[in-house]
């Protein structure tokens, strides 16, 4: 029923693919028993910077995920045909992305054992009771969808009447699993960093530019190794919806500089100018975040311009900008700007463990290979056909 | 009529919506644990006499009075340290105080913080499974070992960095072990509880008995007669941050 004897039949090429996936799966496996055994000390955190490279992973994918609303709302609310034949690509992204999700909160947690407690106790006062809520709705729903409409697909006939108001649901519930993780961050009082009403806007602008940024660069990876086409003018598009999604972001992100700047009111400036410029003889972070400013303009550059967009060997680069910059600045930035300085006015630097990133790359790679087997599945179906 | 399974299938499916339905309102429009519980007895608070604190002298004794009690790891590490009372300078506890011309009389004067227990804390709003939660009768915020999952959002919550995480094993980094109290487990988050496993007993917080000078003073702040209640009418006292709408229930007199 799933499909998956379609994931075992493949060329030499994906077979080696598949066994370096499980191989960083393996280390970042192994690390994740050390740290069950010893504590999350193994990582760089600290009193201060609570949260890092996991909840950062986490924050960031969840955009990811939710950009699969970007080809679903077009094909299925407006019939824009050109995104046929990468619907299921972008689905099959989500259902990845939020897995990512959920195994970066795990691996974050002391006590992974007592997970369940936040259903056990269910909160509907915390943000965080929602985001599980959310995130599990939002696999089970883009599970079911991609899993029903490739069936269908298989089978030559047409999908089934009650799917439409599922994949329907699957938009404003695309929209929430973001919201409801920029409110984590937006409605706690002690941390000015994060205490602004754009960041949800923010989140879901970063959101739709960086998922589709990536879904581009994988179907150009498709087409190389699998002669996939997911069509030139559904590229053309993907790409002015990264464009205006990176402008919309661009534009936020200059709106809280201006807010915190201009007010000059010191505990919204001393965050703004610990990530950018350091405190106390502190500059860790600030290379980092000009890399990424500096990505971001160089992205809007080659976005903004339509020859450079639509130029095959540019449009690669300038997703790949478009998603390191964003990365850097949503994951590295913001997690550990919002923490630092502490309460206390101390700066605490904050660098992710070995074992710490081990860890990550594993849950990347688990990621990666649910990626792999489900896109695998997706393109011998279409190739049956 | 005859009821075919197909319609009493639906009938049964649209009533358990409406019963899950108007759980779920009910559960969401009650915000609070204390929606429908009695009203609140107590609010333990405490006032914290600056002038009279020894802390130049390098006093510590309310400190570590709590670590024993407490069976509190010492670990050097600051990064990873576990505390739940402990000394900061007074600019650090009220930058917006602290102007060039006003630094003379305060600078070297170490301000004894703790967890603040607010009447509206933002660390129980937070929390996924209750693990920590404001008790009714008396106002302790209080936390659940056992419950805990470790995510830490409370530590983010919090305003006063009150809040320590075991990011290893405290167990052997324990100076002298206290029987009477539970060790924690790495993987949870713990903070000051004002002592409620000895004000249970009737007796007051080990800091408040430690201090040689008696600079804390420990009562019910919903009490007008208590302790705390007659010195806030007379003398003038600052709270941690009260701009966010905390409600701490720790005061410093000035």
């Amino acid at each position: 029923m799933f499909m998956f004897e379609k994931a075992i039949e493949g060329g030499r090429r994906y077979w080696v693919w598949i066994l370096c996936l499980m191989g960083i799966i393996l280390a970042g496996f192994l690390c994740y028993l050390r740290q069950l055994t010893y504590g999350l000390g193994i990582t760089g955190l600290s009193r201060d910077v609570t949260w890092g490279l996991y909840i950062a992973q986490f924050t960031f994918f969840v955009g990811v995920a939710a950009s699969a609303v970007m080809v679903v709302l077009p094909y299925y609310l407006h019939d824009y045909k050109q995104f046929g034949r990468i619907t299921i690509l972008g689905e099959f992204l989500a259902v990845g992305a939020v897995t990512m999700c959920m195994l970066f909160i795990f691996v974050d947690m002391g006590q992974p054992t007592r997970v369940l407690n936040v259903m056990r106790y269910p909160t509907p006062w915390s943000l965080m009771f929602w985001d599980m809520v959310s995130l599990s709705g939002y696999l089970v729903l883009n599970a079911l969808i991609s899993l029903v409409m490739l069936s269908s697909e298989r089978q030559g006939v047409s999908p089934p009447k009650w799917i439409r108001p599922i994949i329907i649901l699957s938009i404003p519930w695309a929209v929430s699993i973001h919201t409801v993780t920029a409110f984590l961050y937006s409605g706690l009082p002690g941390r000015t960093f994060w205490m602004s009403a754009v960041l949800a806007p923010r989140f879901l602008a970063s959101a739709f530019a960086a998922g589709p940024a990536l879904l581009i660069l994988l179907c150009l990876v498709l087409r190389k190794v699998a002669g996939f086409d997911a069509g030139r003018e559904a590229i053309h598009q993907l790409g002015i919806i990264v464009t205006y999604a990176m402008v919309v972001n661009v534009f936020l992100v200059g709106m809280e500089f201006f807010t915190a700047f201009y007010s000059r009111i010191p505990e919204h400036l001393e965050h703004f100018r610990y990530v950018f410029l350091g405190l106390d003889g502190n500059y860790h972070l600030a290379p980092w975040m000009w890399l990424s400013a500096l990505l971001a303009l160089a992205a809007l550059a080659l976005l903004l311009v339509p020859g450079w967009r639509n130029n095959p060997r540019l449009l690669p680069v300038a997703c790949v900008f478009v998603f390191v910059s964003l990365w850097l600045d949503k994951g590295l930035g913001l997690i550990v700007g919002g923490f630092t300085p502490s309460p206390f006015g101390v700066v605490t630097t904050y660098t992710p463990t070995w074992p710490e990133a081990t860890i990550a790359l594993g849950v990347w790679g688990i990621g990666a290979l649910i990626i792999t087997v489900l896109y695998k599945i997706a393109l011998s179906v279409r190739e049956a056909h | 009529m005859k009821l075919t399974r197909k319609d009493f299938l639906r009938l049964s499916g649209l009533g358990l919506l409406a019963v899950a339905g108007k759980k779920a309102v009910r559960a969401i429009t009650e915000a609070a644990p204390s929606a429908t519980a009695p009203k609140k007895t107590k609010q333990w608070g405490m006032v914290i006499d600056l002038a009279k604190c020894r802390q130049e002298a390098g006093c510590t004794d309310c400190i570590k009075a709590c670590n024993t009690a407490h069976n509190i790891p010492q670990i050097q590490d600051p990064a990873r340290e576990i505390k739940w009372i402990w000394n900061q300078p007074f600019e650090t506890v009220f930058p917006l105080l602290k102007t060039d011309f006003t630094k003379q009389a305060y600078t070297g004067h170490p301000i004894t913080v703790l967890c603040n227990h607010c009447a509206n804390p933002p660390c129980v709003r937070v929390c996924p499974t209750q693990a920590t939660w404001k008790r009714e009768d008396d106002g302790i915020v209080m936390m659940d070992w056992h419950r805990c999952i470790g995510c830490r959002y409370c530590m983010a919550a919090c305003p006063y960095g009150s809040r320590s995480f075991n990011w290893q094993d405290p167990r052997p980094a324990i100076a002298s072990f206290n029987p009477d109290f539970p060790t924690r487990t790495k993987g949870v988050v713990e903070k000051c509880n004002f002592c409620e496993e000895r004000l249970a007993r009737g007796k007051r917080p080990a800091c408040v008995e430690a201090c040689p000078e008696k600079t804390m003073i420990f009562g019910d702040l919903l009490d007008p007669d208590s302790e705390p209640r007659q010195l806030l009418r007379t003398r003038f006292a600052l709270q941690r941050e009260p701009e966010l709408g905390t409600s701490p229930s720790v005061y410093y007199l000035v």
